[in-house]
């Protein structure tokens, strides 16, 4: 049996965007805080802590999951991404990010990193997800600026061109 | 809002686990998926001393089927239910019901058995089990005992359950060609429900079952399955669950849904 005591830190170790991870962390510490403040990476988003709105969204073992509903500890030996894994190394947006930008399917951005790793899932799981699919899959979330619209727009095409059904312009200026 | 400090205790074996639970005197509590407990802890509804976490256990990640019923474990996710090759065929009320049950992004961690531990009364898998008339399997350090859904719940996030006993198993009545029907009114599709109601027929008529109203789930049979005297059947059952007043809904509004969606439900799965 491993019982990891309250007040000390204990080792954790799993991947983060395709890096080992290998530090310690307290058994209440939330997946949200252990990736924003002890890894410092701060694209994932913290907004009601309870499960509501979304914005922490990360992927956890190819499935899209609330990490203020998740313990550090519970994704011991997991493979985890966030939103910093959907530009290449060069910071070039990926398909889905560009057609987001294209459609102004974000305001103030604070819910997009969450509803961009539902959508990514969603598409890594189903190519041909359509739009009743896409708006499922983002009742998850909460956005008060775009009143959704331009996301399920955004989300329609970026399906279309993951499919390969269009070729993609260029559009960084 | 950060929960307040506990152990961990990632369990090796059942028998760890319920040894855990023996000698903490209801200071512990079980973690699986972690979907409803977690915002508990952090909200500090809960502040339990350990927190003992099954999902390494692969006893208790199976559905398996067990005569008339299918048992699911307690660390089987919702969405691992939901992908279940026969869920059609054996569990079709689980088909309808589970894709109302929270989020993609809730579901993914979620366990079934968790949902049942939970016992909110507005929750979907409590209500199908209900309406199916399921049992849960309840195991502590000495025994195992079964409990009929209908027994289970007891009020607001209150069950049956000791606080030295794990929810081992849900086991849901295969369908066997009886008919069923589901319907939700929620503010947003995957919130919590304003009332939700679940029919399967049955040898002597129909049973509905209603969550969101009570203070738990209920089910009620009925015969008469048409004309006036199933309304005013429908009208009595609406005014029993004392439905209140609260943020979300009027208890006028919420037994007017449960007339009219019993009536739909009934009719929908009597055709």
């Amino acid at each position: 049996m491993t019982r990891l005591a309250a007040e000390q830190r204990h080792r954790i170790r799993f991947t983060l965007n395709g890096e080992a991870v290998d530090r310690l962390c307290e058994p209440r510490m939330l997946l949200t805080d252990f990736i924003r403040h002890e890894i410092g990476a701060t694209g994932t988003h913290v907004g009601c802590e309870h499960g509501v709105c979304g914005a922490c969204t990360v992927n956890i073992d190819g499935q899209p999951a609330r990490a203020c509903l998740t313990l550090a500890l519970q994704v011991e030996g997991c493979e985890v991404r966030t939103v910093e894994s959907l530009a290449d190394k060069q910071g070039r947006l990926g398909v889905l990010q560009s057609a987001f930008r294209k459609h102004h399917a974000l305001q103030c951005g604070f819910c997009t990193a969450g509803i961009l790793i539902s959508l990514d899932a969603l598409f890594a799981r189903r190519a041909d997800a359509d739009e009743a699919e896409i708006r499922d899959v983002l009742t998850g979330h909460l956005c008060r600026c775009t009143g959704y619209a331009p996301i399920v727009k955004a989300a329609l095409e970026a399906a279309t061109e993951l499919r390969g059904d269009i070729s993609h312009e260029p559009i960084d200026a | 809002m950060k929960p307040a400090a506990f152990d961990y205790v990632r369990a090796e074996s059942l028998d760890e686990t319920l040894d855990v639970l023996r000698n903490a005197g209801g200071d512990a509590r079980i973690i699986a998926g972690g979907q409803s407990l977690m915002p508990m802890l952090n909200l500090r509804l809960a502040r339990p001393r350990i927190l003992v976490d099954i999902m390494r256990l692969k006893e208790l990640r199976r559905i398996e089927p067990r005569q008339d019923r299918i048992a699911v474990g307690a660390a089987v996710r919702q969405a691992e239910l939901l992908q279940w090759p026969s869920l059609d065929r054996e569990l079709p009320l689980l088909s309808l019901t589970l894709p109302w049950s929270g989020h993609v992004q809730t579901r993914s961690r979620g366990t079934i058995c968790g949902s049942i531990a939970h016992a909110d009364p507005s929750a979907e898998i409590p209500l199908a089990l209900l309406a199916l008339g399921g049992e849960i399997v309840l195991r502590s350090a000495s025994k195992r005992r079964r409990v009929a859904a209908c027994d289970f719940f007891l009020g607001v996030m209150a069950t049956d359950r000791n606080d030295d006993e794990l929810i081992e198993a849900v086991e849901f009545r295969v369908s066997n060609g009886r008919r069923c029907g589901f319907r939700e009114v929620a503010r947003r599709h995957g919130d919590f429900a304003i009332v939700a109601c679940a029919a399967v027929t049955t040898d002597r008529g129909v049973r509905l079952a209603v969550g969101g109203v009570a203070d738990r789930p209920v089910a009620r049979e009925f015969e008469t399955l048409e004309g006036s005297a199933l309304d005013d059947a429908l009208n009595a059952f609406a005014w029993d669950l004392d439905a209140r007043d609260d943020l979300h809904a009027t208890a006028r509004y919420r037994r007017d849904l449960v007339r009219m969606i019993g009536r739909e439900l009934i009719a929908e799965v009597t055709q």
